[in-house]
């Protein structure tokens, strides 16, 4: 037994180790006590009140449905500007620059709460008034990066022979279009998808400077309640959050080992 | 022909509004005025107001704490996540995809989910939440990019090699260092350098594994600036900087990379 422990030691596998111990103290174990928070009250005993509070009270089920109303505006409008903008990038009729992907990337490594407010500043300058509309527009430009990247990625991956064949068989533009590149592109627009629903769905501090606090998401409810002391409902918030995630992450299942490999941006 | 200068119009129309607030910052980092859109004359005061020691004292301190949580999680997790990764390739197929699992959690989740579970997890233990429980919870959210940024490389590797350092004389260490980590190295330091700007970008989990010890970072910094309602004016040259420098480098590691595969 000892000596088979030692060969395990000896072997690669057991330099996984670290890393288990280190993801179930700070993944499973963190992940874990939301679900007990969540179904527990200040005294630690068993209930369901959290919850109870949720389902009656009207505002946070309406902030809920709002947040997620925002957030599936933002996801379409970034599709339909981020698409159009990978498909250009990466026609080689089109564009032939890399440094116009990068510049497309590149706003992604600035400091989001910069930026948020760099967009109310623009926002100032044209004396836009800050409401829903500047909110939609501060998420868009926060998240298009992250919409094109990875369509620009199985765009650029694609057989090309495809598009030949489709168009060779007779189909027009738009065809080839809806049959051939869009089908193709799918897991791409997939990760797309994920990579704007998830932040916007969840975002907090974002949302309160883009509109002076005029509207309020979920995230900011969480927050807010995690802030005031109220662990349990606030743990029962984000179980409510987790479980979206989690459907939305089911709903979207691509093999993820395709989409990663190509070993990032550099 | 019509066709290409539509497709780059639209390129551009959509850059420029990209990047339209960040120029603006640019610009008014160049005035003194305390409101941003106020224009009173070019100066240069905000950036020297900015490097004089005492005058900006919290705005400077959460810079320098920015960039060491940065510098220690990319660090750490990189080392993490590398080795991690090297065991993770050797497992068999059924634990590699539970392992995996787990290691796509703090991807998937919403930042704010990893905060509050890593917020409820200081809280039960007792522990005083500052600048170690936000580098751990750095850790926590960078590691598994650089597990995902390493396992291609070890993928695509000639499982040859090894077996021919080995069949050299090598030991199973030499091997490793002088096979394995040269293979995985352009992973390694793409890791890191996403977990660095991962790091450096994070607010949602430092907000909740900060603690209230007064420790700031620069992103929880703007946001309580944010919050009292006028923003600190020096927040304008210290953006412009980070801009500029995040762009030099893009660009300089774009181009070797560029470089590299011409090779």
């Amino acid at each position: 037994m000892n000596k088979r422990f030692l060969v395990f030691l000896s072997s690669r596998k057991s330099w996984t180790l670290p890393y288990i111990i280190f993801s179930a103290i700070f993944v499973v174990i963190p992940l874990f006590l939301i679900v007990v928070y969540a179904f527990t009250d200040d005294n630690g005993h068993l209930t369901l009140a959290n919850f109870q509070k949720f389902f009656e009270h009207p505002e946070a089920i309406n902030t809920f449905v709002y947040s997620i109303g925002i957030a599936i505006i933002t996801t379409l409008v970034c599709l339909l500007l981020g698409y159009p903008a990978a498909w250009i990038l990466s026609n080689s009729k089109l564009n032939r620059s890399k440094t116009m992907v990068v510049l497309f990337i590149l706003p992604m490594w600035v400091n989001i709460l910069v930026r948020t407010l760099a967009t109310v500043a623009l926002f100032d300058f044209f004396s836009i008034p800050l409401g829903e509309g500047a909110l939609i527009f501060g998420m868009v430009y926060n998240f298009v990066p992250f919409m094109i990247y990875p369509i620009y990625n199985t765009l650029q991956k694609m057989d090309h022979s495809y598009i030949e064949a489709a168009q060779d068989l007779g189909a027009n533009p738009l065809q080839v279009f809806l049959k051939a590149v869009l089908p193709l592109s799918m897991p791409g627009v997939m990760s797309g998808i994920m990579m704007v629903f998830m932040p916007t769905i969840s975002t907090f501090a974002i949302a309160e400077l883009l509109t002076m606090n005029n509207i309020k998401l979920f995230g900011t409810t969480i927050q807010e309640n995690i802030n005031n002391s109220m662990w349990n409902y606030g743990a029962a918030l984000s179980l409510i959050m987790l479980l979206l995630i989690a459907a939305t992450s089911l709903f979207s299942t691509d093999d993820k080992d395709n989409s990663n490999e190509g070993g990032g941006l550099w | 022909m019509v066709k290409k200068i539509f497709a780059q119009a639209y390129l551009w129309i959509l850059l420029l509004l990209l990047y339209s607030p960040i120029v603006i910052i640019v610009i008014y980092s160049f005035t003194e005025a305390k409101v941003l859109g106020n224009w009173t004359g070019f100066s240069t005061k905000l950036y020297t107001s900015l490097f004089t020691t005492g005058t900006h004292h919290s705005l400077m301190n959460a810079l320098i704490n920015t960039i060491t949580i940065a510098l220690l999680a990319a660090t750490a997790s990189t080392l993490l996540g590398s080795v991690a990764a090297i065991g993770i390739f050797n497992l068999k197929s059924r634990s590699r995809k539970a392992i995996s699992f787990v290691n796509s959690i703090p991807v998937l989740n919403g930042d704010i989910i990893t905060g509050i579970s890593l917020f409820l997890l200081f809280v039960s233990l007792g522990i005083t939440q500052g600048y170690t429980t936000v580098v751990l919870a750095h850790i926590t959210f960078c590691t598994p990019y650089v597990v995902l940024s390493v396992l291609p490389r070890l993928k695509q590797m000639n499982p040859n090699i090894y077996e021919a350092a080995l069949d050299l004389g090598a030991t199973p260490m030499q091997a490793l260092w002088k096979v394995i980590v040269p293979e995985i190295r352009p992973g390694m330091i793409s890791g890191f350098m996403l977990a660095l700007t991962l790091s450096i970008d994070d607010f949602a989990v430092t907000v909740f594994t900060i603690g209230n010890q007064g420790l700031e970072t620069l992103s929880t910094y703007i946001y309580a600036d944010a919050r009292k309602g006028g923003l600190t004016p020096e927040l304008r040259p210290l953006s412009a900087i980070i801009f500029v420098v995040v762009l030099a480098l893009l660009i300089v590691i774009n181009y070797r990379a560029g470089k590299a595969k011409k090779k």
